[in-house]
């Protein structure tokens, strides 16, 4: 379908900030609380009230200016004006020609890098719940307003026009996901709206021919969805354009079940915010020794994180390439460091990786609370044989479960104390006994035959005993 | 006719026990009670708290305490001042009944030094008049002629302080809303440098202009206010953080030295007895040590244009939250977007829509540097030519107004010539200089004169000191203790 065409995407990324407090206010920035609790006269907008700028706010945006390479300067705020029931004083205060952060990169993991225009600072709005068969505000029988997210801290980050496909979009929004969950700016929650994403989509005949007219795609909830919806606008326009019609400059709204997209508003109805400047706040002007200072705190970002994983499973090595997967799966949740402590006491790293990667990965949000101490711990014991993987595994299920824990206490209390050598050897020796014909063979050489004395270990401990042991004392009795 | 006690004669003998605070507010009330009807200066008397309040200051002078600066002082507070749980309604039909869960900082800091508040005063709606014809409530009349204008906005403060209401009342001055109606009512009326008082629960007409006031029947009491509320609070980004001048304590200092520019672009346009008043001012001063000499700010001329480009655009996004869907009021409809209009169409009088569309389209795409953007250039203007002025003269001096107090409906059907009436005070809040009207002398209707002191920013000390000169030569019956109780 796409055939002869070419797409040119940008995406602009609003980012909610992990403060304690609001971007003007002291209440509580929290998702999911008691709705219309966490507010105050400036958050409700109400008569009289004025904004404060939250100065952790202003580092956060820094934070994600620094990690996105951009260049952080004096800065002021605008009123964008329109009328909306969530917008509680009817305008938003965001930057407009003078943002924080301006001219950056982001950098894919396969070396792409994508240029980013501006990454400004805005307070959010408050969240419309449309009660009637629409869900929309047409046809509403009525709507309920939450202000507890209005006034929460955005910073908005805004790509140039780099991206050339929906796998090279969904590449960028992931990257750019971890980034800020690195930089400590935001959870990067898309399924609670923390990170939302719009996507501006054209097409053209040739990658050198001007750009086509965009459409503004909206309410893409996941990374899933983005890919979707720009394949999908990106083939409505094409259509368009094989018929011989124009297309409409447009913002438009994605269906996730329908999966289309439609119009929200065209360019004619599109408002004029009559920008002005904030007469209620002053400029930012972030001295060098702020800068520095922020930059001082930024943690290693994922790029830097998978080339620290990359390295410890060495350079250029098959163990590297087999093992991309479960390097970007570490490092995008945020568990590279579990990994790297574990390498630093004695384990494996592929195992450490394997482990966080396979299980530690399955609950992400427990894993990153974890205590490295313990973790370390279990990896240590699964490493010197002392448990199974298998034990091991189940270990860890009840670490994460409690948040940590010592991971002997959790073996003994499960029944997995690590058998005896002298009674791993009497068990090897009855299976080897059991099974003459196997043990000749594997006596000449026949390395996989191997299997068939641990699987009977294995069946007359219950599990209970470690493989790899098993197969060292068979080589020993091999000599 | 006795003439009322000024603020620091009340809390002088309040705080030294000698009188009560309780017998203060009664002595205020019946005179509100005397008056109030032909005058209608009050939107709310708060008989009950301002008795509560003063009972408390009575308590704290029994055990002992100083309860402060203002003890027992009877304030009037203009309506657009938020008053935890009292209504606060900016005379707008769209407020009316609202109540803020919070008091402005002001309003803190004048119950802290003891004030008792006993009532908020009428006002053009939102601050938007010069003659408080525009309140959702009717007209305050003027104390000194019952058929005239008392000036706005703050038109109800300055009438309750010349009515001897209430010794000190707070007004908001965003083109003259203070100076301008302290001048027609024959009181003192300052404007404080912007910044330094915060604007915090002062509910917003033009942000950048807005700045609150004390009015007071002597330039003592209206330092003394100005001490009181003044310095920076957290609260408001705008408020300026470092030292506040205080002003009290160099009220003597005199004017010896000091140069004094008599601006011609005020005297331009004045009536002849208001430019006469302007002139005796400047001799006073010249009698009093100064050196006295003739300057001209060209751009001054400029400023009622880019003001009425200015505060209209703030105003129509500062006023743009009445849409009914959170308080004041809500007119019904079928829809959203029906029902913001619905309300506010029903919730604004005329002048408050006229504005709002002056803003609306000056800051319209298209539109907006032609004319917002052009107006704060004029702005920048202004300021460079008040800093050339201000090389030369620690003071300037001319007309509050252009006029006496006008009658009542004079004006209202012609919207330029009640702007015309603000025109030597808005070039003041363009630049965000202090400035303060002094009452000095009348016209041969006895009507009140004021004569407008400026000076740069931060330069209050330098401001109250001639202030305080002009004062003590005003002629007799200039409106200083024309209040009765």
């Amino acid at each position: 379908m796409t055939d002869g065409w070419h797409l040119v995407i940008g995406l602009e990324v609003h980012c909610e900030l992990r403060t304690e407090t609001k971007l003007f206010c002291g209440c509580r920035n929290m998702f999911g609380d008691e709705p219309n609790t966490n507010v105050c006269p400036v958050c409700l907008g109400l008569p009289g009230s004025l904004p404060v700028l939250n100065q952790r706010a202003v580092e956060l945006a820094m934070a994600i200016g620094t990690a996105l390479h951009c260049d952080i300067r004096p800065s002021t705020f605008h009123r964008k004006n329109y009328f909306y029931p969530d917008q509680a004083k009817d305008y938003q205060i965001s930057q407009y020609d003078e943002p924080i952060n301006v001219d950056g990169w982001l950098e894919l993991p396969d070396g792409f890098r994508v240029r980013i225009e501006r990454a400004h600072m805005e307070e959010d709005t408050g969240k419309t719940t449309h009660a009637g068969a629409s869900g929309r505000i047409h046809g509403a029988d009525y709507s309920l307003v939450d202000y507890n997210r209005s006034g929460v801290p955005l910073v908005e980050i805004v790509s140039a026009p780099d991206l050339r496909d929906a796998a090279q979009a969904r590449a960028y929004a992931t990257e750019l996901r971890a980034i800020l969950v690195a930089s400590g700016a935001s959870d990067g929650k898309m399924e609670e709206g923390s990170m939302r994403v719009d996507a501006n989509v054209s097409v053209r005949r040739s990658p050198d021919a001007p750009f086509g007219t965009r459409c503004e795609i909206k309410n893409l909830n996941s990374v899933r969805s983005l890919g979707r919806a720009i394949e999908y606008e990106a083939e409505r326009q094409i259509t368009l354009l094989e018929a011989g019609e124009a297309v409409e400059q447009q913002t438009r709204h994605w269906d996730e079940t329908a999966g289309r997209t439609e119009t929200l508003r065209s360019k004619e109805e599109a408002y004029d915010y009559r920008y002005f400047r904030e007469p209620d706040l002053v400029p930012v002007v972030p001295d060098p020794e702020w800068k520095a200072a922020v930059a001082d705190t930024l943690g290693l970002m994922p790029a830097q994180r998978r080339a620290r994983l990359t390295e410890l499973l060495g350079q250029g090595t098959d163990a590297v390439d087999g093992r991309r997967d479960q390097v970007a799966t570490v490092v995008d949740l945020g568990l590279d460091d579990l990994v790297v402590e574990a390498a630093a006491a004695g384990v494996p790293v592929t195992l450490a990786l394997a482990r966080t990667a396979n299980e530690a990965a399955t609950d992400a949000e427990a894993a990153r609370r974890l205590d490295l101490g313990a973790y370390v711990a279990l990896l240590t014991m699964e490493a010197a044989g002392s448990l199974s993987a298998t034990q091991s595994k189940a270990v860890l299920g009840e670490l994460l479960a409690a948040g940590g824990g010592d991971p002997a206490v959790i073996a003994r209390a499960k029944g997995f104390e690590a058998m005896s050598t002298d009674s791993l050897t009497a068990t090897v020796a009855e299976a080897v006994a059991a099974e003459p014909d196997a043990w000749a063979r594997y006596r000449d050489g026949e390395d996989k035959l191997a299997q068939v004395f641990v699987g009977r270990v294995m069946k007359a401990t219950r599990g209970q005993a470690n493989g790899k042991a098993v197969v060292a004392e068979l080589q020993r009795l091999r000599g | 006719m006795t003439a009322a006690p000024t603020a620091t004669e009340v809390a002088s003998a309040v705080r030294s026990g000698t009188v009560r605070a309780a017998t203060v507010l009664e002595g205020h009330l019946a005179a509100i009670d005397a008056a109030e009807a032909g005058i209608h200066a009050f939107n709310l008397v708060t008989r009950e708290q301002a008795r509560s309040d003063a009972a408390a200051v009575d308590a704290a002078v029994d055990a002992g305490h100083d309860p402060g600066l203002l003890a027992g002082v009877p304030v009037a507070l203009k309506d657009n001042l938020c008053t935890r749980g009292v209504p606060t309604t900016c005379s707008s039909a769209i407020l009316a009944g609202w109540r803020p869960p919070y008091d402005a900082t002001v309003v803190t800091r004048l119950r802290r030094a003891g004030a008792v508040v006993v009532g908020k005063t009428n006002m053009d709606e939102f601050a938007m008049g010069s003659s408080t014809e525009t309140s959702a409530t009717g007209p305050t009349r003027n104390p000194h002629d019952l058929d005239r204008v008392p000036g706005g906005s703050s038109g109800g403060s300055a009438a309750a302080v010349a009515a001897g209401f209430a010794p000190i009342a707070l007004g908001s001055d965003t083109g003259g809303s203070i100076r301008q109606p302290a001048a027609l009512c024959g009181v003192v009326g300052m404007k404080p440098t912007y910044g330094t008082v915060s604007r915090y629960g002062l509910v917003a007409f033009a942000s950048s202009l807005d700045q609150v006031g004390p009015f007071a029947r002597s330039v003592a009491d209206a330092a003394l206010c100005f001490d009181v509320i003044g310095g920076h609070d957290e609260a408001d980004s705008t408020s300026l953080n470092r030292p506040t001048p205080r002003v009290l304590s160099v009220l003597d200092d005199g004017v010896e030295g000091m140069t004094v520019g008599v601006l011609a672009e005020f005297l331009d346009g004045a009536d002849p007895v208001v430019v006469a008043r302007a002139r005796a001012a400047a001799e006073a001063l010249a009698a009093a040590g100064a050196r006295v000499e003739e300057v001209s700010v060209p751009e001054v001329a400029l400023a009622l244009s880019a003001y009425y480009l200015i505060a209209p655009a703030e105003a129509s996004s500062n006023l743009a939250r009445y849409d009914g869907v959170r308080f004041g009021l809500r007119v019904d409809a079928d829809d959203t977007v029906a029902m913001n209009t619905a309300t506010r169409s029903a919730g604004f009088g005329a002048e408050v829509k006229r504005r709002v569309m002056l803003g609306t389209y000056a800051l319209s795409a298209g539109y907006m540097d032609a004319y917002y953007g052009k107006a704060l250039r004029v702005r920048t203007l202004i300021i460079e030519g008040f800093a050339r002025a201000y090389q030369r003269c620690d003071v300037l001096l001319g007309p509050t107004t252009p006029t006496t107090a006008f009658p009542l409906g004079a004006k209202v059907g012609d919207p330029l010539s009640m702007y015309l009436s603000d025109v030597c005070t808005i070039p003041t809040n363009l630049a965000g200089h202090p400035a303060i009207s002094v009452p000095f002398g009348t016209d041969d209707a006895g009507l009140p004169v004021g004569v407008q002191l400026l000076a740069p920013a931060l330069a209050e000390s330098t401001l109250f000191r001639a202030a305080a000169v002009v004062e003590a030569a005003a002629p007799d019956g200039s409106g200083r203790g024309g209040g009765t109780t």
